[in-house]
């Protein structure tokens, strides 16, 4: 099979990789980028822990082709924080809140979450909680993940 | 019986040789024709990656339409909505046009998926992969909605009626043709619809049963000028309700034909027993309920409510 380049900007980087035209984005973003910040749990775009940001959007990047990110921004939980390597906001108030216990949904959380603030400074609990439901939570912390990112829409 | 992991279908990973991104339609339908058969458009990707992921399909390209120009507007040309078939559930659920002119539509689309795969997966997507339960594709059913269709022949339009034909199978062959427009009559005066969905939980679910409708009134009779019906899954493909339509078409508008409306439309439809989505004796139980409560819903939309 023929590798194709694929120049992107991942977390602020300008990035140009050869790949194979079947990689799926989350594969490009371990594999080839070692960010295994990002997780690959369903695959099949259910669960959500992969989600990444594309151009500022919430997507599942188990089921995005790689080259569909070609000349796009993406953001993973590796370039939530600030440039200076502070955390983010959200991801304070994930810690404050206790919203983590084994992690794995984590990144899609507080990736969602960020999106969410972005477009919508103070979103209410119903808000909140529709934008997080593409990420599932198996060790049923949403109670504190909500509130985590409540906490965190009243820091900015 | 366990399954060895490289036997799980979620372990295998999607193979495909080529990712094609066209620039122009023309450049498009040539890639296929080329590939003759074994290429796939992909738009959004959210169904054909996870069918190709499961082996229940093998492609040697994939065309991806996402870049094709103008094929994404949400724009009112006269009386009809114009849809570009690559407009996301989003966008179109959170379009103020399709809120004000096709409501049951923007309700549909919000229920798509998850947030993260409405920000990708197509509305010409959801028809074109023609499943029964596809929350879009049930309120343009009921909008009326016709699909232009590019293929190596030239262009035609097809109206829904004639589109969907079986679970995964469309008037479209998604290896060769490609949808270019979807276009249905903007909700005026006198006219209302809604959406309602029936499902084990308010996020990422499929529906047990979903119910476009939509009504027109005549002003001066007081009576339906226009009713349409669509459900989802009760067949193999959305279904609209044409002999209940026709029972209210003309009449006076009135609790009583509404009643009678809503039992045939319960007894023309047979959704399977399934474990996961109900038993058919309850779906069609549900459709009862649910076309009296829509078309109630509907007529107070209109300005008509029932006293």
């Amino acid at each position: 099979m023929k590798s194709v380049e694929l120049s992107c900007k991942v977390n602020g980087r300008p990035v140009s990789l050869p790949v194979e035209p079947d990689t799926m984005l989350v594969d490009f973003l371990r594999g080839h980028l070692g960010l295994t910040g990002t997780k690959t749990g369903c695959r099949e775009g259910e669960c959500g822990t992969c989600t990444v940001l594309l151009d500022g959007m919430p997507v599942n990047s188990c089921i995005l082709p790689a080259l569909k990110a070609a000349g796009r921004e993406i953001t993973t939980i590796e370039g939530l924080a600030r440039p200076d390597g502070s955390l983010d906001d959200i991801q304070e108030a994930f810690m404050d809140a206790g919203a983590i216990q084994c992690g794995y949904c984590s990144p899609g959380m507080m990736l969602t979450a960020k999106s969410l603030l972005e477009k919508n400074p103070n979103p209410s609990e119903d808000e909140i909680k529709h934008a997080l439901s593409g990420v599932l939570c198996r060790c049923t912390g949403y109670r504190k993940i909500v509130q985590a990112v409540r906490d965190a829409s009243c820091r900015k | 019986m366990a399954q060895p992991f490289n036997k799980l279908h979620w372990s295998r990973f999607v193979e495909y040789d080529q990712y094609l991104v066209p620039d122009s339609l023309d450049q498009a339908l040539a890639m296929l024709a080329e590939f003759n058969g074994s290429a796939r458009v992909i738009a959004g990707g959210t169904d054909v990656v996870p069918e190709l992921r499961g082996r229940r399909a093998k492609v040697a390209a994939l065309v991806d339409i996402s870049r094709l120009p103008d094929m994404d507007g949400i724009e009112q040309e006269g009386g009809f909505i114009r849809l570009g078939p690559l407009a996301t559930h989003a966008r179109v659920a959170a379009s103020q046009l399709i809120r004000d002119k096709a409501a049951p539509l923007a309700e549909g689309c919000s229920w798509v998926g998850s947030p993260q795969i409405r920000n990708v997966a197509t509305v010409g997507g959801n028809l074109v992969s023609g499943q029964p339960a596809a929350d879009a594709s049930v309120p343009l059913f009921a909008l009326d909605a016709e699909v232009t269709i590019a293929g190596p022949q030239g262009e035609r339009r097809t109206p829904l009626s004639d589109f969907f034909l079986d679970v995964g199978k469309t008037a479209i062959d998604p290896s060769r043709e490609i949808m270019t427009g979807i276009s249905f009559p903007a909700l005026g005066e006198n006219q209302g619809g809604c959406y309602q969905r029936l499902a084990q939980r308010k996020a990422l679910v499929l529906p047990m049963l979903a119910c476009a409708t939509l009504v027109k009134v005549d002003p001066q009779n007081k009576t339906f000028a226009g009713v349409a019906l669509s459900l989802g899954p009760v067949a193999p493909t959305p279904m609209r309700e044409r002999v209940a339509e026709q029972m209210l078409l003309g009449q006076p508008i009135g609790k009583e034909i509404i009643a009678k409306a809503a039992e045939s439309a319960s007894s023309q439809c047979s959704p399977r027993d399934s474990l996961l989505r109900g038993s058919c004796d309850y779906r069609q139980a549900m459709v009862r309920v649910f076309v009296e409560r829509g078309l109630t819903r509907s007529l107070a939309l209109a300005g008509h409510a029932l006293s």
